[in-house]
């Protein structure tokens, strides 16, 4: 059993008054070790859904989701809380980050609702060294409105690190970010990816997707297509095919 | 979570937002603030009382001749001349406990020295009365067991008295004339003050009872006995032998009312605490409605708290908090929030208390308990009216709260 994530048939039925809403209805999916997934579909397929029950922020109808080899699809919302404290890093297309906190201190916080706690100075050995990995160590003390977007977003994947998660979990990660920042940001999902952390990717945008290595394509609550990328981007790459394309801009003027 | 970490998290919390912070400590403070200070003039009134009644004496039992009833027509206080001298004296040989005995007659007279004359009340008292009444002389002497003896015309002066007759002279060894009657003053009194209901406790002069029997009153019965207990455990066994005593004596069938009155200084005291301590439960009462009013205005911050930082409680249960976590986070921010604004509030209690002993001139006592208790009841009132806001955060659920605009 080396898959981090396996669904198996599962249904979400949501009930709102008179209507239910069956949103997800019956997905099986395996994500194994060190893959890049990108989670497609337009609004109203069942990919925030599934994002949810992943994520375990939700819990399936029926169906069984074992992640990392812990089957979480009857566990408690406290018993979630530490899945979710323990397995999965979360990343936001809103950044997320407390305001008027230090990017250390927002890094720091997954892990003061860790059930066995690190002492104070390993704390901060760690998550100093998560905010190194997203390339961010000299900005430890900033707090969020003193960062860029790119790099409050980095501060957000810092924090998804900061625990070791056996799965990082990005919602529309780029959405806010213009076309520069996105890229640089996927260029250190892309690193990530490479030092083996699994990581799934919900979003709509195809040359966001481009980057990952597998897409997963949702409608109607239904899996609809599952393959691997072929054209792959590679975000370094790219970014310096931009700056060239800016220099170029910058000459023809 | 460290509790150090969310005590750090809840500073930062009430920072964050100083006016708002400190208008809603403001409700506490004054809540707190008026508790203290209504409680310390409760207890200033209370202690004044109880000095008071301290100054009549310790451990005093006092015996009144009870009223008669013939044939329809009810003597009024002490008009059934029933006490004698010799119950007086008996209850300091017979009973248990009793340490001192003043057999008491009263009358009013006219005194007279030099060019000046003063209308005051003369008592016959026994040498123990001073000893009784705790009453300390400022010059000169108290007659003595051979005076009472003879009913010798020796006299002691309360403060009032001597000021009166004497305002240049000093009265040691001078005769003055008590209804024509040339009498030799010993000793001054010091001064004891108004007693609690009003007279001038030291417009009085003081003669051996025997002297005041003979002398001035005219009488062969008591008006009333002043006995002292050894201590505040034996009054109560001493009460009941002098009960026992006098109806024996008295030869009062089983059955048959008692021909004399017992009061005890502690009966006067009682009646008096309580009526001090109802004041002060109704000062407290009326102080508390307004801490009552703050801890409504600390439950409504904490719910305009939680429902702006609805996205912070959707990132914190994202990352792992547990509903409890949560909870814990908004009831200490509450609890720090009410018992800050309870340490002001005692500061402002007490600087209050001062103010109206100085501006009033009444007195207080702001007590250590009350200070303790108050401190204790603001952090409650955290507690009390933060655990719903608290609750309400910590059962949001997270996908709802991590999308709230």
């Amino acid at each position: 059993m080396n898959n981090v994530i396996q669904l198996q048939d599962i249904h979400k039925t949501y009930h709102t008054g008179e209507v239910d809403v069956h949103a997800v209805r019956g997905v099986s999916l395996g994500i194994a070790q060190g893959e890049f997934v990108a989670l497609m579909g337009a609004s109203g397929s069942g990919k925030s859904t599934m994002m949810n029950i992943i994520g375990c922020l939700d819990r399936p109808t029926s169906g069984t989701y074992l992640l990392d080899g812990i089957d979480v699809s009857q566990l408690s919302r406290d018993e979630l809380a530490d899945i979710r404290n323990q397995k999965l890093g979360f990343v936001f297309q809103g950044f997320n980050l407390l305001a008027r906190t230090s990017a250390l201190e927002n890094v720091e916080l997954p892990m003061l609702y860790t059930r066995q706690r690190l002492s104070g100075p390993r704390q901060r050995e760690r998550a100093l060294k998560a905010l190194d990995t997203v390339g961010l160590g000299d900005r430890a003390d900033h707090k969020p409105n003193q960062l860029s977007g790119g790099q409050q977003q980095r501060v957000a994947i810092a924090r998804a690190l900061s625990n070791q998660p056996a799965l990082l979990l990005a919602d529309e990660p780029t959405g806010n970010l213009d076309t520069r920042t996105s890229v640089d940001i996927m260029g250190v999902f892309q690193k990530l990816n490479d030092q083996g952390m699994t990581i799934v990717m919900v979003t709509h945008e195809l040359d966001v997707a481009q980057y990952t290595k597998r897409m997963v394509v949702m409608r109607d609550g239904k899996v609809v297509g599952d393959t691997p990328v072929t054209m792959r981007l590679i975000a370094e790459n790219e970014l310096r095919r931009l700056q060239e394309e800016q220099k170029a801009v910058q000459l023809a003027d | 979570m460290r509790y150090f970490v969310i005590l750090k998290a809840a500073f930062r919390a009430l920072r964050r937002n100083k006016m708002r912070t400190i208008l809603t400590m403001l409700g506490i403070i004054i809540g707190v603030g008026a508790v203290i200070a209504m409680v310390g003039i409760g207890n200033g009134a209370k202690a004044q009382v109880q000095a008071r009644i301290a100054a009549l004496g310790q451990n005093v039992i006092q015996i009144f001749s009870g009223s008669i009833n013939r044939a329809g027509v009810r003597s009024g206080f002490g008009g059934a001349g029933t006490l004698t001298v010799e119950d007086g004296l008996a209850m300091g040989r017979e009973v248990p406990g009793v340490v001192a005995v003043s057999p008491e007659v009263r009358t009013s007279q006219q005194t007279m020295y030099g060019n000046n004359n003063w209308f005051t009340s003369v008592m016959g008292e026994s040498i123990d009365y001073l000893t009784i009444r705790q009453w300390d002389l400022a010059d000169g002497v108290m007659f003595s067991d051979s005076d009472t003896r003879s009913a010798a015309k020796v006299c002691v002066l309360g403060k009032t008295v001597a000021d009166n007759l004497f305002p240049e002279d000093d009265p040691i060894g001078k005769i003055i004339r008590i209804r024509n009657v040339p009498t030799k003053v010993l000793g001054v009194l010091k001064p004891k003050g108004a007693s609690m209901f009003g007279s001038d406790q030291d417009d009085v002069i003081l003669v051996p009872y025997t002297t005041g029997m003979k002398r001035f009153a005219g009488v062969t019965m008591l008006r009333s006995i002043n006995v002292q207990a050894a201590t505040p455990e034996e009054m109560a066994e001493a009460q009941k032998g002098i009960g026992e005593l006098l109806r024996q004596r008295h030869r009062i069938q089983p059955g048959a009312d008692d021909d004399f009155i017992l009061r005890n200084q502690q009966e006067i005291a009682e009646a008096m605490s309580a009526t001090t301590d109802v004041m002060t439960a109704l000062l407290a009462a009326i102080a508390s409605v307004s801490l009552l009013v703050g801890g409504i205005g600390i439950m409504n911050i904490m719910l305009v708290s939680v429902t702006e930082r609805t996205r912070e409680i959707g990132i914190r249960m994202a990352v792992g908090a547990r509903a409890r976590d949560i909870l814990l986070q908004f009831l200490i921010e509450a609890v720090v929030l009410s018992s800050t604004g309870g340490i002001l509030g005692i500061l402002c209690g007490i600087g209050g208390a001062k103010l109206i002993t100085v501006i009033k001139e009444w007195p207080t006592l702001v007590s250590t308990n009350s200070i303790i208790i108050a401190f204790a009841f603001s952090a409650a009132v955290g507690v009390f009216f933060g655990f719903y806001p608290a609750r309400k955060a910590s059962q949001l659920d997270p996908i709802d709260a991590l999308r709230y605009e």
